[in-house]
C-alpha cells in the first residue's frame, strides 16, 4: 500500500499538516519497500487560486491508494480525488507522522473527504 | 454622476444609507440605484418598485472535447488558475476556478476546448417613481462575483438612460467584487461605525480607494456607541465625514419594518440633504 501524508516536514516525525492544498510536504510512504520519500509543495504559497487542485493533482502524480491530512481537501481537489480511487483519511492533523500512520493503522482516523 | 456606496465592515448601514439616499435623491432628480451586493442583494426589500425587465446573465468556461484532444497538456499548464488539470489521460476543467480568460480554448492546437455559456446570475430592472433600481443576483452555486458586477456596469452604461444620479450599493470588504463594484465612480462613500472593528475596516477600505485614486467621504452610523477614534483617524487623514447617523431604536425598528427613514425623521432629512450638497461639490 502506498500512503500519503500532508505535512509540514520530510521525516516520521513531521508535523501533518491541517490544510490539503496549502501543505508544505507531501509524504509519500511505500509499505512493501518500507520506504519514505518526500515531494516539497512549497510553491504553493505563490499560488492565488486553485491551489488544492494543484495539491491534488501532485497526489493523482504519486498514485498512493490512501491520503492521510488534517481538515480534507475541499470540493476541487476532491473532485480530482475521486478519479483515482483514493481512501481518505482526515483528522491526523497536528499529529506527527508515525503518530498518524499508527492511528490509520488502527482504524483510528475518520474516513472520507469533508464532501464525500 | 456615480456614487459607490461602499464599507470595509459589514453591517454598517451601506443598503440602509443607499436606499435611503437614492429614493430621496428620486424624489427631485432622476435617479438610479444599483444593487451590486450580488451575493446578498436586500436593496430590493426597501425599494418596493415595479419589475420592468429580467436579465439573465451568463459567463462562458471551457469543456473538454475528449475526442479531439491529443492531451498534449499546453491547456493545463497555461491556466494560471488551476481551473484545467490533466490527470492521466483525461483533462478536468473545474469551471469554478476559471477567469474566462480564453487562454486555453484559444491556445488549444486542436479546438479541443471550446468555451461554453454557464449561467451567472440575473439582473432585474425596477422602477420606483422617479427611481431606476437595477439588482443583480448571482446564481446559487456562483462563487464568482466580479463577473456579474462588470456586466451589470455594462448593461447600465449602454443599456438604461443617463441619470442626474447612479448610486451603487457595494458589497463589503475590500476584495475583487468590492473593487469592481467601486471602480468606475466618481466618489465614493465609505460607511462605518464609530468601534474598533469599523475603524479597523474603515482604514482597509481606505487604503484600498487611494489605491484606486478615488475621492472619498466618510458616513459614520451608529453614533452613541463605541468611541471617537474614527474621527480622530479621518481628521489625521485629512478624510471628510460628510454625515453622521445617530444609533436610535427609531431607526432599527423602521429598518426591520423596510422603512425609509428620511420619510419619518427630519434630521436624517437634513443628513442627506448634505450628502448630496457635498456629492453634488466634487463636479
Amino acid at each position: 500500500m502506498k500512503i500519503a501524508f500532508t505535512a509540514s516536514g520530510t521525516d516520521w516525525d513531521a508535523i501533518i499538516d491541517p490544510r490539503f492544498g496549502r501543505t508544505d510536504y507531501i509524504l509519500l510512504y511505500d509499505e512493501e519497500k518500507d520506504e519514505l520519500v518526500s515531494v516539497d509543495n512549497r510553491q504553493i504559497m505563490q499560488v492565488a487560486h486553485g491551489a488544492g487542485p494543484q495539491t491534488a493533482q501532485k497526489i493523482f502524480e504519486l498514485m498512493p491508494q490512501v491520503l492521510i491530512t488534517g481538515n480534507g481537501p475541499g470540493g476541487n481537489a476532491e473532485a480530482i480525488l475521486r478519479q483515482m480511487h483514493l481512501q481518505i483519511h482526515t483528522g491526523a492533523g497536528g499529529m506527527t507522522l508515525r503518530e498518524a500512520y499508527n492511528a490509520y493503522k488502527n482504524n483510528q482516523l475518520p474516513m472520507g473527504g469533508k464532501n464525500a | 454622476m456615480r456614487i459607490a456606496i461602499a464599507s470595509g465592515k459589514g453591517g454598517t448601514g451601506k443598503t440602509t444609507l443607499a436606499v435611503n439616499l437614492a429614493l430621496y435623491a428620486a424624489q427631485t432628480s432622476n435617479a438610479l440605484l444599483m444593487d451590486l451586493d450580488v451575493e446578498e442583494p436586500n436593496s430590493s426589500l426597501f425599494v418596493k418598485g415595479d419589475l420592468i425587465s429580467e436579465t439573465p446573465a451568463y459567463r462562458m468556461a471551457p469543456v473538454w472535447d475528449k475526442p479531439a484532444c491529443l492531451l498534449c497538456g499546453e491547456c493545463a499548464s497555461i491556466c494560471m488558475f488551476n481551473a484545467i488539470l490533466k490527470l492521466g489521460d483525461m483533462i478536468m476543467v473545474l469551471p469554478e476556478l476559471c477567469h474566462t480568460c480564453h487562454a486555453c480554448s484559444e491556445l488549444c492546437p486542436v479546438g479541443a476546448l471550446p468555451m461554453q455559456q454557464r449561467p451567472l446570475g440575473i439582473m432585474r430592472l425596477f422602477r420606483k417613481d422617479a427611481l431606476l433600481f437595477l439588482e443583480s443576483k448571482l446564481e446559487i452555486g456562483v462563487e464568482q462575483a466580479a463577473p456579474l458586477i462588470k456586466q451589470s456596469l455594462d448593461y447600465v452604461n449602454n443599456e438604461l438612460p443617463a441619470t442626474d444620479y447612479q448610486f451603487i450599493d457595494c458589497p463589503p470588504g475590500t476584495s475583487c467584487s468590492m473593487i469592481h463594484a467601486t471602480k468606475t465612480a466618481d466618489y465614493v462613500i465609505l460607511v462605518t461605525e464609530p468601534t474598533p472593528f469599523g475603524l479597523h475596516d474603515l482604514r482597509l477600505a481606505v487604503e484600498t480607494m487611494r489605491q484606486l485614486d478615488k475621492p472619498i467621504g466618510v458616513v459614520v452610523n451608529r453614533i452613541g456607541i463605541g468611541n471617537e477614534d474614527v474621527f480622530t483617524y479621518c481628521r489625521e487623514e485629512g478624510i471628510e465625514v460628510i454625515g453622521t447617523i445617530i444609533n436610535s431604536r427609531e431607526f432599527a425598528e423602521l429598518y426591520s419594518r423596510a422603512e425609509l427613514m428620511f420619510t419619518y425623521n427630519e434630521v436624517f432629512r437634513h443628513t442627506l440633504d448634505e450628502i448630496l450638497r457635498r456629492i453634488r461639490g466634487i463636479r
